[in-house]
């Protein structure tokens, strides 16, 4: 048996802060073989990362590797000296980073940075040499017009381009592993598959092998041979990518498994279709604390619905105009074009696009935070431009928006008590005793303890700080919410649990929620209606059943080929 | 470490040759997802910052200093009886002696005494021109900031052109033509008009960030009025930057009071400055220094006093900072 | 780009009209007689009197006053000091000194600081940092005159390792010290900011990833990290003048430079008002052209802001 590529025993990883030595990864054990496709799955804190980057010696801040071994290619990683890692990285290992935004040096272009790579893994010995194998890379990479863009700067490349040249500087001396840390999470939803299938492409030519780090278990499953499911440091489970999918033995993997919503969708799709409707209730055994999406799935498609329609977007238009040059001209931008449709009462419509689609800018029209150009929006069947200020104002109290940075929805000067209140405040809601009582009432609702409501925001994780702002956003028991894209910063079983909370709120109180999202998994978890838009219009507008099943344009279709997981047989 | 062996140790793998499937034993580990750790007093920016300022030695000398020019400014008698307008000619440049720790200076002043009497003149100068530039500043500032348009070119074109006269320079032309009304508060004036904008647009800066985060946009969707979410939300989480620009021209101000009184057209000679002094004692540096050195010691100990806890607050107010701790 | 510069140039002109107007409505404004006025304490000969009255056409309305030294500016008429000569003469004599001076005192603050910026920011919190750190601190709290003053007695009385004051013409080894004294407190602000750009610039991703790509700190040093970190330091070169323009005019005082600050800084010791007003005037805009050249130099450091709309 020959040994593996990639050999890492018992490997920890420990960050010195002001409370001492922590230990981000606490004995890591891993094995590559050439060729093979490994996939790292965990949620943020796992460890993950920081795995990757032991492995060439790139750990952020006070990051060190304190025990344990990482053998590659016969050498142990962990004792060589400063030059020979840099000889090893590049040449022997390559790496392709998270955000393409951050990773490439603003102020040097596209040209100048693949060139340095080029020459210091020796892929060229002289400047001519060197920017013909740069527009080679570049080629490969996927970017056609690579010699027109050598001077390009990265800012004027899209996410897409420049996670190809990321990729393309990472393949470019012919490693023999690349280390993928989330190489696509960053960006618009079609084009991660299309980045993801092409990097596939280029490892399995030349037979690299490939870690490839993501939170996705869908996507790990599809992409990769082998997964290795990391908890706090921790290998809780590994082995064979379709096996771990099909039947996760260790509790965590399977919560994962539960609550993914690529895997979940696949799952609501093929049991749709099952004639025997009570398999739908199919048990699973998830620990107590595990949350099922499939069940979250058949709250929502019980809806409190009365058939009546709650609000109402009839050829709604909002026009930018966009100064350019020296500020004489301006192009005018159409965000949203016409846009048409009604949400039911006590559903869920779902609005579902990429970057610059307009669905953000369709909520903040509707929320009137901007006015729209053209059209109308009635909510309860009454034109909202046309209000007075106190209208208005009583209308605010209807509708209310959840947003999705945890991180920046809450203000951090104020308290946890405070900050729900506020809105209570600002209506006149009773007196003071009256709003304490009914912040507690929220608070429950959410399933926050009452020790929460003197602390700060900064003391509260992101899903905590979600359900804060659900309940600022409940406070006032609005009939209609508006989430823009409220679960998407979130860990995948942060991300379930808010959509169950989400789920239940709306059977209890009958709420109508607008949901924005890119993420059409979520969708079909949690949706009764969707709306594709794209370009600022309305491409594709039914029940989510219809969609899923019957997508009529081949937009709408990309969208659903891009949810990972495609490959896989859904388990049941 | 040999490879094939199964290790005893708790959640060691059994070596998988890749086709294995490995799962970890222990699971008392497996919290739930997403508990409360409820740990110590409620902790805000600000509680976290006093916090933190406690810890710095700098902190803590600044302080001191500070607290000693305070006194020396309010209660000049607790350090000294002597006066500083009694001079005697004779005493002239003379060294320290009994009652007079410093020496006199060229006029037969006691130094000492004219040094604890000058804290005060710096103390009110810097004072008048730290609330004018703070007054001004954040109602510039946040106007231009938060309600952007023709407002924000306006004031901004209005602070580039009082920005663009370098403040001293301006001072000088000030006082030269304002000769026959020199004080403390015509000085303070001509100083403060003049670096207000500094502080506007540090204060505006901030504000364009603040404003487009979600706080601020629920705030709106509440239903408050845009004034009270410039209030209540947008200026309470820009002001942290503007509280350390402020330190820092309070140290600037009493730095340009000194400067102009050397350069003759700040305060008359009448008035007790530190600039006034050095000026005075300029003449026979060679010979007797020490009237010059001593009023500069003074001088430049405040205001790296000043600056030093302006330091201190930057670093305790510091998110990045906030963030690793 | 030119989109960029053209806006950049265009911006000058409401501010550099705002900006004579303010000075102008400072002299000749504010209460009091300003020829009177002019001559701060001391009494003025009837000819001079008329002379000046006649020079700023006091008995014309406002706008006309305005557009008259305005006009004056231009031309470069910008009238007399006290001892007769035309101020616009002895600003060319003197210009090219402190030219001199200034340039040598920018290059040092630079060059000393961004080094010393950036070794302290490479190794933050070892002793070279530290005592950066405490250097820089004092050399901002202290005054100009005071650093000028205490390296004239020091450098000069003690050690004798420099002339005390300038000699005729002004040769560049003379001006040597009082381009340090110059440069010291603008070099501590540029020490500050370098290193702390440094140590931002040094967390970046594109810096972990330009490791990862194979490259070494001798390359990724300068190349990138410090490459990132000149932003700050080199656009700090706006404000930066103006220090050095307050600075000039003390130290020249205490060198006895024969430059623009030596005439500004007698001319404000003797009073005389109308030289003060016409060498302020020019200062300034000479500080709003700078700006704009640093503000020119930014966009060639900077990609990005090239090509915002």
């Amino acid at each position: 048996m020959s040994e593996p590529l990639l050999s890492i025993r018992d490997l920890r990883v420990g960050f010195t802060t002001q409370d001492g030595l922590v230990e981000a990864v606490r004995g890591v054990d891993l094995d590559l073989e050439a060729g093979e496709t490994l996939a790292i799955v965990g949620e943020s804190g796992s460890g993950k990362s920081t795995t990757a980057h032991a492995i060439i010696d790139l750990l952020p801040g006070s990051g060190k590797v304190i025990g344990g071994s990482i053998r590659f290619d016969g050498t142990e990683l962990t004792s060589l000296g400063r030059r020979q890692m840099e000889e090893v990285r590049g040449r022997q290992i390559g790496m392709v980073p998270q955000d393409p935004m951050s990773n490439l040096d603003p102020v040097w272009n596209i040209g100048f940075q693949v060139e340095e790579t080029v020459r210091a893994n020796g892929q060229a010995s002289n400047r001519r040499a060197a920017r013909r194998r740069v527009i080679e890379v570049l080629k490969e990479a996927g970017l056609s017009d690579a010699e027109a863009r050598l001077k390009q700067y990265p800012h004027q490349f899209s996410g897409g381009m420049r996670q190809r040249v990321l990729i393309g500087i990472g393949l470019s001396a012919n490693p023999k592993l690349l280390i993928a840390d989330e190489p696509t999470s960053a960006l618009d939803v079609t084009v991660q598959k299309r980045i993801l299938d092409h990097l596939e492409t280029l490892t399995s030519e030349r037979n690299t092998a490939v870690i490839l780090i993501t939170h996705d278990l869908g996507l790990a499953a599809e992409r990769a041979s082998k997964v290795l499911v990391m908890y706090r440091g921790r290998v809780v489970e590994s082995g064979p990518a379709r096996e771990i999918l099909e039947s996760p033995r260790h509790p965590y993997t399977q919560r994962l498994v539960a609550a993914a919503p690529s895997i979940a969708s696949r799952r609501i799709q093929s049991l749709a279709h099952r004639a025997d409707d009570s398999e739908a209730g199919v048990e699973r055994e998830a620990a107590e604390a595990a949350v099922d999406l499939l069940s979250v799935a058949d709250r929502v498609t019980a809806p409190a619905a009365t058939g009546e329609v709650a609000i109402s977007f009839r050829e709604v238009t909002k026009r930018y105009s966009i100064r350019r040059g020296v500020g004489v001209g301006s192009t005018p931008f159409t965000a949203v074009d016409a846009v048409s449709f009604d949400v039911r009462k006590g559903t869920t419509t779902a609005l579902v696009g990429e970057s610059g689609s307009g669905k953000s800018t369709l909520a903040k029209l509707l929320l009137r935070l901007e006015e729209k150009s053209s059209g109308s929006i009635l909510v309860g069947g009454r034109e909202i431009s046309t209000l007075n200020r106190s209208q208005l104002f009583r209308l605010r109290a209807t509708m209310q928006p959840v947003f999705q940075d945890p991180y920046g929805s809450l203000d951090p000067l104020r308290n946890i008590g405070n900050t729900i209140a506020e809105p209570l405040m600002v209506h006149r809601f009773g007196n003071a005793e009256a709003r304490r009582r009914r912040v507690l009432e929220i608070l429950d609702q959410v399933a926050l303890p009452q020790l929460v409501l003197t602390r700060y925001p900064n003391e509260l994780s992101g899903g905590q700080r979600q359900r804060v702002a659900i309940a600022r956003a409940l406070a006032l028991k609005p009939e209609i919410v508006v989430l823009d894209e409220a679960v998407s910063a979130l860990d995948v079983l942060v991300q379930a649990q808010i959509l169950t909370l989400l789920a239940d709120l709306q059977a209890e109180l009958g709420l109508t929620y607008l949901f924005i999202t890119h993420d059409l998994a979520v969708v079909r978890v949690i949706a009764d209606d969707v709306c594709v838009m794209r370009n600022g219009r309305i491409v594709e507008h039914a029940t989510t059943g219809e969609v899923f099943d019957n997508p009529q344009t081949e937009y709408t279709r990309d969208l659903l080929d891009a949810i990972p997981g495609a490959g896989v047989a859904p388990a049941l | 470490m040999s490879d094939n062996t199964p290790s005893a140790s708790a959640g060691a793998p059994s070596r998988s040759t890749g086709t294995g499937h490995f799962v970890a034993e222990e699971e008392a580990e497996l919290g739930a997802v997403d508990s409360i750790r409820a740990q110590g007093k409620p902790s805000n920016l600000w509680r976290d910052a006093w916090r933190d300022m406690r810890t710095r030695p700098m902190f803590y000398i600044s302080a001191v200093l500070i607290l000693l020019v305070v006194v020396a400014a309010l209660l000049p008698g607790l350090f000294t009886h002597e006066s500083p307008t009694a001079c005697v000619l004779s005493l002239s440049n003379q060294g320290p002696s009994a009652g007079h720790p410093l020496g006199f200076t060229r006029q037969g002043c006691d130094v000492f005494s004219r040094i604890v009497h000058g804290a005060s003149t710096s103390l009110s100068v810097g004072l008048i021109v730290l609330l004018l530039t703070t007054v001004l500043g954040i109602v510039f500032g946040a106007i231009a900031g938060f309600y952007g348009g023709w407002v924000d070119s306006v004031l901004s074109r209005a602070g580039d052109i009082f920005f663009s006269i370098p403040y001293i320079l301006a001072a000088v032309v000030i006082m030269s033509v304002l000769s026959a009304h020199r004080n403390v508060f015509v000085i303070a004036l001509a100083i403060g008009l003049f670096s207000w904008p500094s502080t506007a647009r540090i204060l505006r800066a901030q504000i364009l960030r603040v404003k487009e985060s979600d706080f601020v946009t629920a705030s709106t969707a509440m239903g408050i009025s845009r004034f009270g979410v410039l209030l209540r939300h947008v200026l309470p989480n820009s002001i942290t930057p503007v509280i350390v620009s402020t330190t820092i021209s309070l140290a600037a101000a009493i730095t340009a009071e000194a400067t102009l009184s050397y350069l003759g057209v700040g305060l008359p000679p009448t008035f007790m400055s530190w600039g006034n002094d050095i000026s005075a004692a300029q003449v026979n540096v060679r010979t007797a220094p020490m009237p010059l050195i001593y009023p500069s010691i003074a001088l430049s100990v405040t205001v790296l006093a000043f600056i030093m806890m302006g330091e201190v607050i930057r670093e305790a107010l510091d998110p990045r900072a906030r963030a690793s701790r | 780009m030119t989109g960029y510069i053209l806006r950049r140039i265009l911006q000058v002109i409401p501010v550099f009209i705002g900006t004579t107007l303010l000075i102008y409505f400072m002299v000749f404004v504010l209460p009091g007689d300003p020829v009177l006025a002019l001559f701060g304490d001391k009494t003025p000969n009837p000819a001079q009197l008329a002379r000046l009255r006649e020079q700023y056409a006091l008995d014309q309305p406002f706008i006309v006053q305005y557009l008259h030294y305005l006009g004056g500016i231009f031309t470069g008429n910008l009238g007399t000091s006290f001892s007769g000569q035309p101020v616009s003469r002895i600003l060319l004599q003197t210009f090219p000194v402190t030219l001199r001076l200034a340039l040598l005192a920018i290059i040092i603050e630079m060059v000393a600081g961004i080094l010393v910026g950036l070794v302290s920011g490479l190794r933050k919190g070892g002793v070279f940092d530290a005592s950066a750190l405490v250097v820089s601190l004092i050399l901002i709290s202290l005054p100009i005159f005071v650093i000028a003053l205490t390296s004239q007695f020091v450098f000069g009385v003690q050690l004798g390792w420099a002339r005390t004051t300038v000699g005729p013409g002004a040769p560049i080894q003379d001006l040597i010290l009082p381009a340090f004294v110059l440069a010291s407190i603008n070099f501590a602000v540029v020490v500050r900011l370098t290193r702390s750009s440094v140590i931002e610039t040094s967390g970046e991703d594109y810096v972990r990833t330009a490791y990862a790509k194979g490259l070494g700190r001798r390359r990724v040093i300068p190349v990138h990290i410090l490459r990132n970190s000149l932003i700050p330091a080199v656009t700090s070169l706006g404000a930066d003048f103006g220090i050095l323009i307050v600075g000039a005019t003390v130290t020249e005082g205490v060198f006895n430079v024969p430059g623009v600050g030596r005439t500004l800084y007698q001319a404000i010791i003797k009073g005389e008002s109308t030289t003060v007003v016409s060498f302020v005037t020019v200062m300034t805009l000479v500080y709003l052209v700078v700006n704009l050249l640093v503000d020119l130099l930014y966009a060639a450091l900077d990609p990005r802001i090239r090509y915002v709309r």
